[in-house]
This record gives C-alpha cells, structure tokens and sequence, in this order.
C-alpha cells in the first residue's frame, strides 16, 4: 500500500526514504534495546543462579514464604495484559480508534492491578521481617545459613523491584500512547509507537514469566 | 570527479545554519552533537590529566610527602573514573562515531537523531554525579569498585560516583544502538557491507560491545549501591555473600569496554594509513572480520584481571589460553596496516605521525598484554606498575593517540580550516616522546616489584619514577599544544576545502564544513571503498550523484 | 503498511489461552516431588511461555533474520556469562591433587 500524502507529510522524518525504512528502523532500534534489556535483567539472573547453586536450602526457605496464589494470579494478570496490548495494536493497525482505546485502557488497568497486587506481597514481606536491610528477620524450618536467605531476599526485591520500575515506566508509556491515540495521531499507515510500546510492554511480561517459577516455585512442596 | 559538488564552499553549513545557545544545546543534527561531545570529553580530559599530574608529582618523592595516604587513593580512583567513562569511553565513538557515521554511509543523519541528543544529555547528567562525587570527598575505591570495600568499609562518596558510571553506561548504550541500526538500515544504495569504509565495520563491532555488554555493568554497578545503601550482603562475605562474583560481573564488561575503547581508533588508523599510503588497505576482509573477532573474542577473556583473586587455577588456565586468542585479530590488523604501507606513497603529514606512533605504542602495550595473560607471569607482576604501563600503553599510546589523529585528519572536515602543520608535528613528537618517558620505566619499576596504588615506596624505586614524571610533564605539553593551535585554527587557519588530503571516502565529498543534511542528494555508490588508484589516477568514477 | 503476515485475533487468543493453562501446569508441577527434574520442568514451561509469547505477541516469527539473530545472540552471550563464570565456581573445590578425569 503506497503511503499517502498526509500520512508521509505529518510523520516521514527527513534522514527516511519512506515510512517503510522508518517503521523497519524504529522495529530493529527497539529489538536492540530489548536486547540491552536481557542483558541488565540478565546479570541479575545470573546472580541469582550462580547463588541457588551454592545456597539451595536457604533458597528453598525463602521461596516457601513467597505467596503463590498472589504470584500465580499476577503471572495471569500479565500474561492477559499482553493480549489485550496485542489487540491494541491489532486495532491501531486497523485504524480503530475506539477500540484501540478500550485495549489500551486494559492494558494499563491491568498493569496498575499488577503493581497493587505486589504492593499486597511487599507488604506481606514487611509485616514478617523479611526486609534486607531495614528489619530482616528469618525464621523457618529448614537447614539453612540465615545470611544465605537474605542474600536471596535481597536478589527477590532486586529483581522484582527492577521488573516493577519497568512496569511503571510501561505504564507511562501506554499513558502517553492513549493521549496521542485520542488525538488521532495514529493511522494504518502510522502506528509504529503502539508497536513498538507494545514490544516492550511484552518484554517486562517475558521478565516476569522467568521471575515467577525462579522465586516462587523453587519447590513448594516440601516433605516436613 | 563527475559530480555536482560545488568546489567553493556554499555560504550555509551546519556550523552556522542557526545561531544561539539553543540551536546547540536542541540540536538533533549529528555533527553538532559530536561537537558537544567534543567539548565536554576534553573538558574531562583534562581534569583527568589533573589528577594525573598530582599523582606524578606525589610519586617524585619516596615518602607519602605530597597528600595523604587516602587522598591518594581517591587521585588514583578519580583519575581512572574521569579518563575511562569520562573520557575514552565516549572519545571516539561519540564524537567522530556521530560525526563520520551517517556521511560515510550516505545518510542525512543517524536512525534516531533525537535518542542522539539524549545520549549526550544523560552522559552529562551522569558526569554531574561524578563531578558531584568528587567535589563532595571524592571516591577511593579505585575505578574498579571491589567490594567489600565500596559495599560496606569505604567513607567515600560510593553511591553518587556509581549512579553517575550507571547513568553515563546509558549513553553509551544509545550510542551505540544508533550506530548498529544506523549501518544496518540507511546506508545509500550500492554500499554493501565490502563496500563500506573499514572505519564503519570498525564502529559496528564496537557498537555490539556497547550494546551487549554495558548493560551487565549498569545492574552490577545498581547491586553495588543498593548493597551500599541496604546492606544486603550479596557480595560480603561477612553476610553470606561472594565478593568475587562482583568481580565477575564487573569484568564481564569492562573487559570488553577496553575494546570499546581501542577498536574506533583501529578504524581511525585502517582510514589514516590508506590515505597516506595512497593505497586500499591490505586484506580488508581480514581487517573488517577482525574487528567482529575482537568484539565477541573479547566477551570471553574477563577473569585474566582475577587470577589471583581467589578463582580457581582451572577456570584460570581456560581464560588465560582464550586471553591468547583474542591477541590473534589485533595482531591481523597490524600486520595488514604494515602491509599496506609496503609499496605505499607515504607523506608524513600529522595524522599519519600518529598513525606510526600508534602501531608502535599499540604493538607494545597490546604484547605485554599476552604476557599478562599467561598465568605464572600476571602472578609476579599483577597490581604492580608492570600492568599500569601495559594498559597505559594501550589506552594512552593507543587509544589516545588515536583520537589526536582522528582529530587530526577530520579537524578540516569539521570545522573548514586547516590547523598549522609545524604546530601540530612539534606537539605529536612531544607526544611521543613524553609518553614513552612517562610509562616505559614503569615497565621496570613493575618488573622490579614496585606495587600499584601505592602513594610511597622504596628509596631505589626513586629514579625510574622521577624520569616518569619528567616524561608526564613533555606529554602535558604535547596535550596542551593542540588546545592552542586548534583554538587559532578556528579564527586564522587557512580554508580547508572539501578534500585537503585527496581521501577517499564519502564524507570527502561533501563541503568542508558539511551542510546540515550532508548530501542534498543521497549518492549512489558504484566502486569499491579506498579507490585511491581510481583518485590518483586521470580519471575519477568514483561516486555518482543520483538525480 | 508491512509486507509480511501478521497473527490473526483467533491465533493470539489461542496463544493467551495457551499461556494460561501453562502457567497452572506449571504451578500444578511444582507441588510434585520431582526432585531435580522439578526446576527443569518450570525452566522448560518458562520456555515454551516465553517463546510463545516471543515468536506470537511480539511477532518475531514474521520478523527479519537480522532481529532474531540479535535476540538469539543476547540468549548466547547471556548463557556465555553464566556459563564461564560458573567454569569458576565449580572448579574451586578441585585441589592439584585430584584428577578429575580419573
């Protein structure tokens, strides 16, 4: 499909050939940076494993207190905020303004329920002593060196901490993606930022689809 | 040449397109954003250079005579934060990596000119916390942030110091994104990959390090404030943790960042040395494969800084035998500069005396390097002066050297004038020769046993280290020179012209300065990269105007 | 407009319905006793959950060779760090004096 005048004249920047390049260009830059982002979340996860090699016991004692309804339905909750980024950007492709508003609407609510809901589990976490730092205290069957849990706590708000700020920084970007999208900024010919918003937004879902069975199902059961 | 280039300069050039502070500081033109790089970087050169200066005049004396033992500690850290992510690191990617990148490609810009303009802002915004670091008690943990020390014992300003390298990785991190995106997607029709000037191949490789790399440092260096400010113990073995594991994860990338640093001016000498050897560079699918070779060779070498700290002698013997072989494509390219220049039509202008000092500094530091990575000699000579001479060598004889020739070659092109050319020759030979004062007696105050870090020592080390410090002042000259001679460029150097060198290229065919958008038409290429024979011969094809 | 092919709704919902009913697999196993094949399973459902998500939501099955080649080299030098970091740490119990290949 040949872009249009208008389409090429509000959006084509000057250093482009055509909307194409632009959008392939925009596409690969945002892949790269996802790729810098496996690498940042990825030094983390290999602390984390290199520690759970050598300190199992005290892992399996810190992942026994992790709730994991509340985990399990935030892994849900973010699994169906991606589909409904994936129809957003459906939508914008198909020049749905409505719906791609609903869809973006979705996504944030579903994203903000996420936070909350690890709001609950932070506070969870403070109300029994489980704070690196600011009022640690273990306690819990197990053969297992005290210090080596709050080495594991500490990497568990580390890496969910990271994972939130990326989620609230998501969420200012679908923010910013629902002003733009009620100024009509965005066409079938034009809707790159939601594609590329959308790629993101499912990049800190990949994150936490690691995170879930890393911190919180190292082995619920137990045998006593 | 059958082009439509103007040979006069056209009145309108990306120098004075728009005037004001905020046509500068809101700019997304490339070559402005290189030039506020430049500025900024020498700014923090020089006060690296300062606190090179004390160091060197504190080690005139045997005795700790000059600063305090602490004080000395945080000159030594300073000046490796401020030179490394302050200065090397950015150098060359980001001033003429900005500049050259799109022109050599036939693009108007970079892929994203504006996350261009927000590269240097967040570098700035990181070197304030730096800046912030030093001024409130400084840092004295060393550039290298071990741990416990910076975690839990130090009483420096840590956290501020790593928030700064933290936000400043981030631009180097678009800078190098923009560069990858930027040769994969815009260059002009015609230019394959064979095609492109090794220069490019050289800012590729090295924007993969960037980007594959950085990030690693950015999470170790957020672990190490938040252990600071939470004491939570993952790198205290007081709490259970393993101060070694910081140590991998912060050699996972500043090893490779030392490729970042040297690899730009390894394309700055393959450009050089054909240009003023007449002549294509020898073996230029060698030289572009080793640039990619050293990029991912040099992921894989990290804990040769760690064998006596603690790893095992296993893990140590497999990275010292992949140490050797990353030594293998750095020593393809300067066999093939070497080759290149054999038969070559040689002219001494400045930047080729950069390019010769270049391959012999290089060539040095980058050997003692081999010798530091065989295990049973890094046993005797490790945190000894043996290993600042290696890498000072490297970065200063190398990397340093290289950016004087870069900016050497492209001052012309960027600014329309020619710097004085006695000037210049004066101050590369008192470049030479200072650096090699200053840093070759450390090679034998290392071999002999005099430690790093250290702010006195032994009465008979007292020698060496007094010709080292004469050396320090020669080289002070030979930097400050420039700053002069450039700055009177500015107002009384003669025009340049498009192509004062007659170098192939397609940033040579664009006015001196370039306009904003570099090329009014984007070129076509038709003929192979380092056309030289076509340039010196009678008749010139070597790029076409599309119209 | 792009040249390749896009998922249809019907395959995205497929794929979220998908993610779910792993997600409780996963959660189901982890109550088993297992014993170390436990985190294979979880790590091998994490997998499949992310590729899922990889070459369907995010649509790097319609995207250019070059992208998936930067995705799978992050993966590589990911498992590059991990991997020769642990060439350390699980060789410090070996002393000169044990052989391992013995």
């Amino acid at each position: 499909m040949p872009d249009s005048e208008i389409a090429v004249q509000h959006n084509l920047k000057h250093h482009f050939a055509d909307l194409e390049q632009q959008r392939e260009t925009s596409t690969f830059g945002m892949w790269l940076f996802l790729v810098t982002e496996i690498m940042f979340f990825g030094g983390m996860f290999a602390t984390y494993l290199i520690y759970r090699l050598s300190y199992y016991n005290a892992w399996v004692a810190g992942s026994q207190t992790m709730e994991i309804q509340l985990g399990a339905i935030n892994t849900a909750v973010l699994i169906c905020s991606s589909l409904t980024m994936v129809l957003a950007v459906h939508f914008a492709k198909l020049g749905n303004r409505k719906l791609t508003t609903l869809c973006l609407i979705l996504t944030l609510v579903l994203g903000l329920s996420f936070l909350g809901i690890k709001g609950v589990e932070y506070h969870g976490h403070w109300v029994h002593h489980e704070v690196p730092g600011l009022n640690f205290h273990f306690e819990h069957e197990g053969n297992y060196d005290p210090r080596q849990v709050m080495i594991f706590f500490s990497l568990y708000f580390a890496m969910t901490g990271m994972h939130a700020v990326h989620m609230i920084i998501g969420a200012g970007l679908l923010t910013w993606l629902l002003i733009a999208n009620g100024r009509g900024r965005f066409t079938p010919e034009y809707n790159t930022p939601v594609e590329m918003v959308g790629l993101y937004w499912h990049f800190v879902d990949l994150v936490w689809i690691y995170l879930f069975p890393l911190l919180y199902l190292i082995s619920h059961h137990h045998n006593g | 040449m059958e082009t439509a280039i103007q040979t006069t300069e056209p009145k309108k050039n990306y120098l004075n397109a728009e005037y004001g502070v905020m046509s500068w500081l809101l700019t997304t033109d490339h070559k402005r954003i290189a030039l506020l790089y430049l500025g900024s970087i020498t700014a923090f050169f020089f006060l690296g250079g300062f606190f090179a200066m004390l160091i060197r005049l504190e080690l005139l004396t045997p005795a700790g005579d000059l600063v305090l033992s602490d004080t000395y500690n945080k000159l030594f850290t300073m000046h490796g934060v401020v030179m490394i992510f302050l200065f090397l690191i950015p150098s060359v990617p980001a001033v003429f990596g900005n500049f050259l990148v799109p022109m050599m490609i036939g693009a108007k810009d970079l892929a994203f000119p504006k996350l261009n303009l927000a590269s240097w802002y967040i570098f700035i915004i990181g070197a304030g916390f730096i800046l912030y670091a030093i001024v409130t008690g400084g840092l004295d943990t060393g550039w290298t942030f071990y741990t416990p020390y910076s975690t839990t014992y130090s009483n420096s300003n840590v956290v501020a110091a790593a928030l700064g390298v933290f936000i400043t990785g981030f631009s180097s991190i678009f800078t190098g994104l923009n560069i990858m995106v930027t040769v994969h997607r815009m260059r002009a029709p015609g230019l394959t990959w064979r095609r492109l000037p090794l220069f490019i191949w050289a800012h590729y490789a090295t924007s993969v390090i960037m980007v594959l790399g950085t990030p690693v440092l950015a999470i170790t260096i957020v672990l190490v404030a938040l252990e600071r400010l939470f004491h939570f113990g993952i790198f205290d073995a007081r709490l259970g943790g393993d101060p070694l594991l910081f140590q991998h994860l912060f050699w996972f990338y500043s090893h490779p960042a030392v490729y970042i640093m040297i690899l730009p001016t390894m394309g700055v000498m393959s450009e050089v040395i054909a240009c003023f050897s007449r002549k294509r560079p020898f073996g230029y699918d060698f030289i572009a494969m080793s640039s990619v070779a050293i990029a991912v060779l040099g992921f894989l070498v990290w804990a040769h800084h760690m064998y006596v700290a603690g790893i095992s002698t296993y893990a140590a013997m497999i990275f010292s035998l992949l140490t050797f072989f990353v030594a293998i494509p750095s020593a393809v390219k300067v066999f093939n500069w070497t080759a290149t220049l054999y038969k070559g039509s040689i002219t001494f202008e400045t930047p080729m005396l950069y390019a010769f000092a270049f391959i012999g500094l290089f060539t040095i530091g980058g050997l003692t390097g081999v010798f530091l990575g065989a295990v049973g000699i890094d046993l005797h000579v490790t945190d000894t002066y043996f290993v600042v001479a290696h890498f000072h060598y490297v970065m200063v004889g190398g990397a340093v050297t290289g950016f004087m020739c870069a900016l050497h070659f492209w001052w012309p092109k960027m600014t329309g004038k020619m710097y004085p050319e006695a000037f210049a020759k004066l101050s590369a030979v008192l470049v030479f020769v200072g650096f090699n004062l200053t840093f070759f007696p450390q090679f034998l105050l290392g071999y002999m046993g005099m430690p790093r870090r250290y702010h006195a020592y032994p009465p008979e080390f007292q020698v060496l280290n007094v010709l080292s410090t004469a050396g320090a002042s020669i080289l002070a000259v030979g930097f400050l020179m420039p700053m002069i001679y450039f700055a009177w460029s500015l107002r009384y150097g003669k025009d340049a012209g498009p192509n004062p060198y007659n170098a192939a290229g397609l940033e040579w065919q664009t006015s001196s300065p370039p306009t904003t958008f570099n090329f009014e038409e984007t070129p076509v290429v038709t003929s192979e990269a380092y056309n030289y024979d076509e340039i010196d011969g009678t008749t010139q094809k070597g790029v076409e105007v599309a119209g | 407009m792009s040249e390749h092919a896009h998922p249809t709704v019907k395959t995205f919902i497929a794929v979220w319905a998908a993610l779910l009913v792993l997600t409780a697999l996963t959660v189901f196993v982890a109550t088993l006793d297992l014993g170390p094949f436990n985190a294979i399973v979880a790590l091998t459902i994490a997998t499949v959950k992310a590729l899922l998500v990889m070459l369907f939501f995010m649509e790097l099955r319609y995207s250019t060779a070059l992208t998936k080649v930067a995705v799978i080299s992050a993966v590589f030098f990911l498992f590059l760090l991990v991997g020769l970091t642990l060439s350390d740490y699980l060789t410090r119990g070996w002393s000169a004096y044990f052989n391992p290949f013995r």
